[in-house]
């Protein structure tokens, strides 16, 4: 649905010059949250502004639903924007207007008859949750309520895109969880299509079905998010997956314990996705006679199903045992047995 | 008892004065407010980074504004005298000093408006631009709407200035309140009559900032 081909951005200051976006090739399909993490300065911010030209490109081509925006003259790109929404890390919202004013703004530049811009403007209100809060002004809400009007602002003219530059960085944990469940929310409901850049690893799990990993204005790794989690390639990637799962080696500290088993087995469950979840513990304590204690882990929850490793401890009838694997093994959970005591 | 605290004061003629203050300023301030966010506009958009940037165009605009802004006012109504002449018809009474009001004060606010644009935040503008509003809409809808409180205590500061541009406007006969303490009290010795027309500016003075003061508190929803 996007295309996004041989982007180069460079800027030119006296002394220096700098290749912010370096011949940036990517696809980006109808329907998906596609996430682009990256370091400080690796980028993410050029590229985001590339796509509705905020920033020139100084090569390359720009294609959402076939239209080529690189192509189009000032009056045509000002048409293409609206349909294209964006959000910023800090809201830029009016302060001048309330919530209804600025969620209306869109509206007026885009000409919509002053009926239709209460009754759109309402529906929005309702779709971000600010129902109650429609005539505060923006100072006094507080940063989660005014990244919900940026979000409906963004939303007005029905877009068929919607750029993310670090929507969520100004904003408290918990308050980054709603925000980022009310982009599920919307990408579900209205089957838009959203890019989101970000510099924190646990935003990209939580929501994004690919990511992009970028550094010095190239992309160095992309695909599936578990994929991504579970194979990083790059020392970048491995870096950014650390910030979400931990240093891999912390998993063997459980080896002392591992030594200690008298009796039963010790087994790593590894998720990767798909339909595997954390249930299946309590599944194999029910349907077979043993018992299962877990020992340490760390599973993170993404859009396309849990990834990490869980070491457990199961004992009971060696028959029982046996068919209890067996069963983790039918499932997409990898299993591993550590001990055999 | 005013007849006796102030026996050389003439409170009808004294009231044609202030009423003469208060239209001279009022129509200064209007014309000086239109001129100064055209002035101011234009040094914001011509500015290096800004959407109409354009170096000689913001050179000539600079130059203007800091040129009338650095003549001392009683020099600059002599220096007008030809062009009110050809403007007016006349180079006495109230009408005959708004254009040296208006050149006077102008410069001064077209600062006060650049200031007030540049405290914009450029993201809001950023935000317009992506939802693909043209330059009028950015300018009317975002620039001057979020800049008002700013634009309005500018005003206040610049209404304060002309009042007094005012009185110099008096001594070579404009009319108004300078005017009257100039010739009913200074030249003629009486004393009364100058302190009656000091408190008088004062007040209006007074009256200027406390509504400049109000409206800009109305106005600020940050
Ligand atoms: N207008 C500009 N003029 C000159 N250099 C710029 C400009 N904008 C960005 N750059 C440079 O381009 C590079 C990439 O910047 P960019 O803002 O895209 O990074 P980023 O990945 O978004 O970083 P952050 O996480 O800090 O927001 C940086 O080296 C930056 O200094
Ligand atoms: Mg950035």
């Amino acid at each position: 649905m996007i295309s996004i081909q041989q982007l180069s951005k460079v800027f030119k200051t006296n002394t220096t010059t700098i290749q912010a976006v370096d011949d940036l090739n990517l696809r980006i399909d109808k329907g998906e949250i596609f996430g682009v993490i990256g370091y400080s300065g690796a980028g993410k911010s050029t590229f985001i502004r590339l796509i509705n030209r905020l920033e020139e490109p100084t090569a390359g081509d720009v294609i959402i639903d076939g239209q080529e925006i690189t192509a189009l003259s000032k009056n045509q790109l000002r048409l293409s924007r609206q349909e294209i929404g964006m959000i910023f890390q800090h809201f830029n919202l009016l302060w001048s207007r309330t919530v209804r004013e600025n969620i209306a703004l869109p509206l007026e530049i885009a000409g919509v008859s002053k009926e239709e811009r209460i009754s759109r403007v309402d529906e929005l209100i309702r779709l971000v949750g600010l129902a109650g809060r429609e005539d505060a002004y923006p100072s006094q809400l507080s940063g989660g309520q005014k990244q919900r009007v940026g979000i409906a602002r963004a939303l007005a003219n029905k877009p068929k895109v919607l750029l993310c530059d670090e929507a969520t960085s100004a904003l408290d944990p918990e308050t980054t969880d709603s925000i980022l469940s009310l982009l599920v929310d919307i990408n579900e409901k209205l089957g838009l299509t959203i890019i989101l850049i970000t510099h924190e690893m646990h935003v990209i799990q939580k929501i994004c079905h690919r990511v992009a990993v970028m550094e010095g204005g190239k992309i160095v790794e992309q695909g599936e998010v578990v994929d991504v989690f579970s194979h990083p390639d790059k020392a970048v990637t491995k870096k950014f997956v650390e910030q979400v799962m931990g240093k891999p080696d912390k998993d063997i500290t459980e080896e002392a314990f591992v030594q200690s088993v008298e009796s039963g087995k010790v087994l790593r469950l590894h998720f990767v996705g798909e339909t595997a979840n954390q249930a299946i513990i309590s599944q194999v304590a029910k349907k077979f006679d043993v018992e299962i204690n877990i020992i340490q882990g760390n599973v993170k929850q993404t859009q396309s199903g849990a990834y990490g490793s869980l070491f457990v401890h199961v004992t009971g009838e060696e028959t029982e045992l046996e068919q209890a694997i067996n069963y983790i093994t039918s499932t997409s959970v990898e299993v591993e047995v550590k001990t055999d005591a | 008892m005013l007849k006796t605290l102030f026996p050389n004061v003439n409170w009808f003629d004294l009231l044609i004065a202030t009423g003469e203050t208060f239209y001279m300023t009022i129509l200064a301030l209007i014309g000086t407010l239109i001129f100064g966010i055209i002035l101011g506009l234009l040094l914001y958009l011509t500015a290096p980074g800004g959407i109409w940037q354009h170096k000689t165009l913001n050179f000539i605009v600079a130059a203007f504004v800091n040129i009338f802004r650095a003549i001392p006012f009683l020099i600059l109504i002599l220096l007008l005298i030809p062009f009110t002449n050809f403007l007016i018809g006349t180079i006495r009474g109230q009408n005959a000093a708004l254009p040296a009001l208006i050149i006077g004060s102008a410069p001064f606010y077209a600062r006060l408006v650049e200031i007030g644009l540049r405290e914009v935040d450029k993201g809001v503008v950023e935000a317009a631009k992506s939802m693909g509003a043209k330059t009028s809409t950015i300018i009317f809808k975002v620039l001057l709407k979020e800049s008002t409180p700013a634009l309005v205590s500018g005003l206040t500061v610049t209404a304060i200035a002309l009042i007094s541009y005012t009185a110099v406007a008096g001594v070579i006969g404009a009319g108004g309140l300078g005017d009257f303490a100039y010739f009913h009290g200074f030249v003629r010795q009486d004393f009364d009559v100058m302190f009656v027309c000091t408190v008088l500016i004062v007040i209006i003075v007074f009256i200027f900032q406390f509504i400049g003061d109000a409206l800009t508190n109305k106005l600020d929803k940050r």
